[in-house]
């Protein structure tokens, strides 16, 4: 899992083309979007441990 | 202590009773980037009148942070030492969401630089310093306050002014014509040309306030910024340091709130008393802001030319109006002068392509930190918040954040004057220190060989033998030699002493044809 950056300088722009992806949906036409997005990445991605790994870190942040 | 705006004096201008000379450039503003430029057109030999309709710097600091690529340019103009002493340069930079503290950076400069990567200095100051280095240079630049130019004709091989002053109008003729007149520029409204983008909705409240000591735990100059300050709920905050015991506070307001009645010593009072605790403190300006990125598509129309505000505006986030602004001066002064000495007009077109790029990367820039500090729906803020929230722990997420991308200049490479494809052909110099020196001090001004080995190099330009140092080294290798323009910005690079490919890359560089 990696935790540091690996976005270089790419980071600004692909963070504003996740907004664009956003532009103009419904809140819950954007939750299905996000859902749609993360199981395309968890294949993308296609290693189990890493995955496990990934789901147990976010579900261990918490925001408020 | 406030700053003492005082006024500069006004002199009939010999326009009122006989017929001027044709000058050979007027600049119509005397705001940072009209002053710089007449001193950059002064160090090239060139002569101006510079037309500005007030007597006074900029009321309250406007620009505050002035990037090491500005630093690096007043230094070639004369004032950047003295910018730099007076200057503010940061050390600790601390984020933080709601009341929490998300992460802290440390900003200390990097060795080898004269410059820091930015300093903290008032508008207003800068201003004076170059106002001071124009009167330095008053066999080549006419400074003429109260002079606002009402109206102008551009006759193809010259441009005709209409100017009021406090004893009437006056005209006069400049073989060209650079409106510095700021956003609201009456040159652009005057030619009708679009200028186009976007308006944030939002109102940022903008105060600076004289603190008796800092509201930071040591004394060390900090900047902090806010997510969802506690003090001010829901929007942003951003707090740092300038000289003379001023701190800047922006203040996102969002979109509904009326700029009059926030912009009132009752309303401003509480906020900032709820940032910076219970001490005294003098406010000492404060304005309300809605800010707009937009440009010019054409910064070059004939004999006038556009730069700094009057051609292309930003959000402050980055700080890249007042540096992107001085960057199109440092591009230009050399190319004017050139021209004017019978280099091709052509040279000028490349003014267009290199800034007209440069603002657009600006614009990107701080659009994007606007959206970021300003989500515009209730997902955008979800991404922004969880962003946030994964900072606190994790390295990756601190990079998404986004509270301004500070200045940097872009890179001119694969443009019409840069020859070959070295890495670096394209990019602005990067500072060293020369034993005695720093190469920013001795590099810019003419176009100069850096020599990076001891083959022998032609001397049909000047050239300047860099030191086998290891920061040399890692820094522009160990072989060849490396042309640089006279706005520092590297545009050849040779491995070999091969006269004809550095007469080639010099005369592609002027604007000929090679
Ligand atoms: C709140 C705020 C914070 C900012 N922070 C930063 C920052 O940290 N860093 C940064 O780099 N930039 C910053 N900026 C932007 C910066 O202030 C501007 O980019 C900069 O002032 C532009 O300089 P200029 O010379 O082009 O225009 P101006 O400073 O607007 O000067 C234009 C001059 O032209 C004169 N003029 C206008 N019309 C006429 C006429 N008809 N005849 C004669 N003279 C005329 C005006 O009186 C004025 O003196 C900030 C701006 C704001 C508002």
């Amino acid at each position: 899992m990696i935790l540091d950056d690996n976005l270089g300088s790419q980071g600004d722009s692909l963070y504003a083309q996740l907004m664009q992806a956003h532009e103009g949906l419904s809140t819950a036409q954007s939750h299905a979007l996000n859902a749609r997005l993360v199981l395309m990445m968890m294949n993308e991605i296609g290693n189990a441990d890493i995955i496990t790994a990934l789901l147990k870190e976010a579900r261990n942040i918490s925001s408020d | 202590m406030a700053y003492d705006y005082a006024p500069f004096p006004y002199v009939a201008p010999p326009g009122l009773t006989t017929s001027e000379p044709r000058h050979p450039v007027a600049i119509v503003g005397a705001g940072p980037i009209g002053l710089a430029m007449a001193i950059d057109l002064a160090q090239h030999g060139i002569k101006s009148v510079v037309l500005d309709d007030n007597n006074v710097v900029s009321i309250g600091s406007r620009a505050i942070c002035w990037a090491k690529r500005t630093l690096e340019i007043f230094d070639r103009l004369g004032i950047g030492s003295r910018v730099l002493d007076k200057g503010v340069t940061w050390k600790v930079g601390r984020l933080f969401h709601g009341a929490d503290e998300v992460y802290s950076f440390d900003l200390l400069p990097e060795a080898g630089h004269k410059y820091p990567a930015f300093i903290n200095l008032q508008q207003y100051y800068v201003e004076q310093y170059l106002v001071e280095r124009s009167q330095e240079l008053s066999d080549w630049i006419d400074l003429r306050f109260l002079n606002k130019v009402t109206d102008h004709r551009d006759h193809g091989d010259h441009v005709a002014l209409t100017i009021e002053t406090p004893d009437g109008p006056y005209t006069l003729e400049a073989d060209y014509y650079v409106a510095a007149e700021g956003a609201g520029s009456p040159t652009r409204k005057r030619m009708d040309l679009p200028f186009e983008g976007q308006t944030f909705e939002e109102h940022f409240l903008i105060v600076d306030v004289e603190l008796p000591h800092s509201p930071f735990e040591t004394e060390d100059p900090e900047r902090w910024f806010w997510f969802a300050p506690p003090f001010h709920q829901g929007q942003s905050a951003l707090l740092h340091k300038q000289p003379d015991n001023i701190y800047r506070i922006d203040l996102q307001l969002g979109a509904e709130t009326d700029p009059k009645t926030e912009a009132t010593e009752e309303k401003v009072i509480p906020r900032i008393k709820a940032i910076i605790g219970d001490m005294d403190f003098r406010l000492d300006w404060m304005s309300v802001y809605k800010f707009r990125c937009a440009k010019l598509d054409q910064f070059v129309h004939n004999r006038v030319l556009f730069v700094g505000d009057s051609a292309h505006v930003v959000s402050p986030f980055g700080a890249r109006g007042g540096n992107g602004g001085i960057q199109d001066v440092d591009n230009l002064g050399w190319k004017l002068a050139a021209v004017l000495n019978g280099a091709p007009t052509s040279l000028l077109d490349t003014y267009q392509q290199e800034r007209s790029f440069g603002s657009a990367e600006n614009i990107l820039n701080s659009s994007r930190a606007t959206n970021f500090m300003t989500p515009k729906s209730d997902i955008e803020t979800l991404f922004r918040n969880e962003t946030l929230a994964l900072a606190a722990k994790h390295p990756f997420a601190r990079k998404l954040i986004n509270s301004g991308r500070l200045s940097q200049p872009c890179t001119l490479a694969g443009m019409d004057l840069q020859s070959g494809d070295h890495p670096l052909v394209g990019q602005a110099l990067i500072d060293l220190p020369l034993g005695n020196g720093w190469l920013v001090e001795q590099a810019q001004g003419q176009f100069t060989l850096l020599t990076l080995d001891s083959q022998s190099w032609p001397d049909t330009v000047a050239s300047l033998a860099l030191p086998h140092t290891p920061v040399c080294g890692a820094r522009y290798g160990t072989t060849g030699a490396f042309l640089i323009r006279p706005d520092g910005h590297i545009c050849a690079y040779f491995e070999t002493p091969d006269t004809a490919a550095i007469t080639a890359a010099l005369t592609r560089a002027t604007g000929g044809h090679a």
